[in-house]
């Protein structure tokens, strides 16, 4: 790993050397360098995670469009966006390719090409590009296959991962990649953990010893073959059949030897991909929800993360309310209110004012509480570079509704509650 | 049964809490149960993620297998709490329906019991909800054990497929325990026994998906339905403004000279900055609120009692479900025990 990225990604073996060079002093919460990482022409994948409504799809656009307008060419791939945030990027058309969105600002050099997962298409085309076409067929058509690519929980980040590698690994005439910046979104997982772990799963669910006990006496010859296996398969098969019914698990079983002989392990295919997550090229974004349950579970998966050795470029806490007037405080706001409630020189205008203040009062407590809970994250989590992006007052589902939000999430050390952050 | 606009069925025991996703099902199930519980009734809180959400909402050490009593209500009144393994009810049905003994073991250590809960989400299903099914059936004596089952739900984007447990096990086995339990947990789900609640927040995303879900959930295969109960608005913005003081700040009719004014007056900071964020601020509240209000009488089409909870400052808080509770009190007309 070279250049500025490594700024970016206390990885294992970066960590001796930082806490040589800051011997005691435990360094306060990194800020996120959010225009350094687009910048970087070795910043080829990012990846916004986080648990679901904190925000992911709207950072990942927003970054994207962001990168694309300082000059890279970038392809976004989104997951289930709103309707509007879709409209605006242009994918109302469903081919499972990125499609060029209109109205960016080409002027840098750069450009920004958006598309939606659709996970079964995503798959069916795995599957036609490693099968003849009459085995595809036969796969396609299989009950299991269809309920595993459109139903499986897993199979959703499976694909999304699949499918980052395709647009990663895309070249164009002359070799080059066809994108040097590829964001990704990820599923509205139950856990942030499951966008890592769901892959594996499946594919090792599918890969397993277990399917393949299963599936050998179908591939040896049939019945026979199962009296000689061992008591306790013999048990199993008898209990998944009563449990699962016999059209089941043929199903999985004539499927598991069409996949298995057509192209390599599902297993081997998950881990590839989670190798390429692993490569300094990219960098994940943990999003989060400033409050204490969710920056919790951030912490979890920043952890994770690191255990794994995942790049990982630091932490977005979305939706931090701040306040426009920083000047009067809580306190005194709702003092104030009280002083007003009682004079009656100018009803009207007094009326104004005091919602004004009550606003206020609660906006500054709101902030105050979100500063807290961040700072609280920071300090547990020292080495992990923050970024934080205000509450809009709207929602976010146009280009200069990402714009805002990429601007506030490159704007230089400002900590949630209006402060200006060291380092 | 005709019931007041706001009022929940005395029939009904099960609740079936879902929204889309992070917009509060697991806070307000919980807050839910409290409410029940507040009225003298035996509340069990049922969570199927496997999260230990119902431990978090509640502050208690996490739950293990079994039922265990979360909160003890003056008046009598008890929230117990149950988090549902599928790894678990596969081995506990097997046992019950196959006299498993200690097989149970040896099909774990297989990666059967594994398998067959992954590779079928409709046995998964069927196991879990199963779960919550005997809970609202179980009897001691001549009553039932719960006067009230909440189920934190799956959120609306998997709900549907959920609770639809005929068409999950329809590829399964057409006869035999599990067919029949399919069978009976649909019965159950479309009885007058249970409703649907839908929770939300006043924005475009989950109210689109609100809206969505109702109409699916409420129309059935063969055109029987489950009822929606309550559609509960989360984290409701409180308006600041009466309606002339709304205007007023819109159409420019107080501007940054009065309001300076009066803040000098108060001896507050008075300057441009400190006046334009404030009136920046105090716009911005009333616009979301029309956005708010917007999306409110989209929720009003579903036709079911709309209930609105307001935004908590600190939701971490201890007494954050407790208020919630009464606010859910207040607005909806529980049954007494
Ligand atoms: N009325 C409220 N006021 C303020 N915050 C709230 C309120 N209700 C819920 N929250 C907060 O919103 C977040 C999401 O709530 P909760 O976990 O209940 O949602 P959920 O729908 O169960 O989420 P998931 O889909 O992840 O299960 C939590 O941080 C919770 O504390
Ligand atoms: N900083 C923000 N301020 C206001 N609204 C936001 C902000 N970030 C996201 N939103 C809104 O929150 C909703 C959920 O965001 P989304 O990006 O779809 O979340 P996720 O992909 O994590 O589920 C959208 O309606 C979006 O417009
Ligand atoms: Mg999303
Ligand atoms: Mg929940």
């Amino acid at each position: 790993m070279t250049g500025p990225t490594t700024a970016h990604t206390p990885g294992r073996s970066l960590r001796p050397a930082r806490t040589a060079r800051h011997p005691r002093t435990p360094h306060p919460s990194t800020h996120l360098d959010v225009d350094a990482l687009l910048d970087d022409p070795a910043t080829r994948v990012v990846v916004c995670c986080g648990s679901g409504g904190v925000g992911k799809t709207t950072t990942a656009a927003a970054l994207a469009l962001r990168a694309a307008e300082r000059g890279r060419s970038v392809a976004v791939l989104t997951i289930d966006p709103a309707r509007r945030l879709a409209q605006a990027l242009g994918l109302a058309e469903l081919d499972n390719t990125p499609r060029t969105v209109a109205g960016v600002d080409t002027s840098a050099g750069g450009r920004l090409d958006a598309m939606m997962l659709d996970m079964k298409r995503t798959f069916d085309e795995i599957v036609q590009a490693h099968a003849t076409p009459a085995k595809a067929e036969q796969i396609l058509a299989n009950p299991f296959y269809q309920a595993l690519s459109s139903s499986f929980a897993g199979t959703q980040e499976y694909m999304a991962m699949e499918k980052l590698g395709q647009l990663h690994e895309l070249t164009d005439a002359s070799g080059a990649p066809r994108w040097d910046l590829v964001v990704v979104d990820t599923p509205p997982s139950r856990s942030a953990l499951d966008f890592l772990d769901a892959p594996a799963r499946l594919g090792s669910f599918l890969d397993g010893r277990f399917v393949r006990l299963l599936t050998a006496p179908a591939k040896v010859g049939g019945r026979a073959y199962l009296k000689v296996v061992s008591g306790g398969i013999g048990l199993a098969s008898s209990m998944l059949t009563k449990v699962l019914g016999t059209a089941l698990l043929t199903d999985v079983q004539t499927l598991v030897a069409a996949l298995d002989t057509t192209f390599g392990g599902f297993r081997e295919r998950a881990d590839r991909t989670y190798a390429l997550l692993q490569r300094g090229g990219t960098a994940f974004l943990v999003v989060a929800a400033p409050e204490r349950d969710p920056l919790r579970e951030a912490g979890y998966f920043v952890d994770r993360l690191r255990a794994d050795d995942m790049p990982l470029a630091g932490v977005v806490v979305n939706r931090v309310v701040r306040s426009l007037a920083p000047e009067v405080e809580a306190p005194t706001a709702a003092a104030a209110v009280g002083h007003l409630e009682d004079a009656d020189e100018d009803p009207h205008t007094d009326a104004v004012v005091a919602g004004l203040l009550r606003l206020q009062a609660r906006t500054v407590a709101t902030a105050d509480r979100h500063a807290q809970i961040t700072e609280r994250f920071a300090d547990r989590h020292p080495q992990v570079p923050v970024a934080s992006v205000g509450l809009t007052a709207r929602d976010v589902h146009d280009l200069e509704g990402l714009r805002g939000i990429g601007a506030d999430l490159a704007a230089a050390g400002t900590a949630p509650g209006g402060r200006r952050a060291t380092g | 049964m005709s019931t007041p606009a706001t009022g929940l069925d005395p029939g009904v025991r099960l609740h079936v809490v879902t929204g889309k996703g992070g917009t509060g099902k697991t806070t307000v199930a919980a807050a839910l149960a409290l409410a029940l519980a507040s009225r003298g009734r035996k509340v069990l809180l049922v969570e199927v993620e496997g999260r230990g959400d119902i431990a978090t909402a509640f502050d208690v050490s996490p739950l293990g297998e079994a039922e265990e009593l979360v909160l003890r209500v003056s008046g009598g009144g008890e929230v117990w709490g149950l988090s549902v393994d599928a790894k678990a009810a596969l081995i506990e049905y097997l046992r019950l329906f196959y006299r498993l003994g200690a097989a149970g073991g040896v099909l774990e250590r297989l990666g059967a019991i594994d398998f067959a809960t992954t590779i079928a989400p409709g046995v998964r299903d069927v196991l879990l909800i199963g779960k919550v099914y005997e809970a609202v059936g179980r009897t001691s004596g001549e009553r039932y054990v719960y006067d009230d089952v909440v189920l934190d739900a799956p959120p609306t984007g998997r709900v549907g497929r959920f609770l639809d447990v005929n068409r999950e096990v329809a590829d399964l086995a057409k006869v035999g325990p599990i067919r029949h339990q399919a069978d009976s947990i649909t019965a159950l789900l479309r009885s007058p026994a249970t409703v649907i609640h839908l929770v939300t927040l006043l924005e475009e995303m989950p109210v689109q998906e609100t809206v969505e879900a109702a109409a699916e959930l409420s129309v059935g295969p063969e055109g029987r339905t489950t009822s929606i109960g309550l559609v509960v608005v989360n984290q409701a913005r409180e308006p600041m403004f009466d309606e002339p003081a709304a205007a007023a700040l819109v159409d420019g009719g107080v501007g940054p000279a009065e309001v300076a004014a009066t803040l000098g007056r108060l001896g507050l900071p008075a300057d441009p900055g400190t006046v334009a964020g404030l009136l920046r601020q105090g716009r911005d509240h009333v616009d979301r609120l029309d956005l708010e209000d917007g999306q409110l009488a989209a929720l009003e089409t579903i036709g079911a009692p709309v209930v609105v909870l307001p935004h908590l400052l600190d939701p971490s808080g201890s007494g954050s479900i407790r208020e919630l509770a009464q606010e859910l009190a207040d607005q909806a007309r529980f049954p007494d025990r």
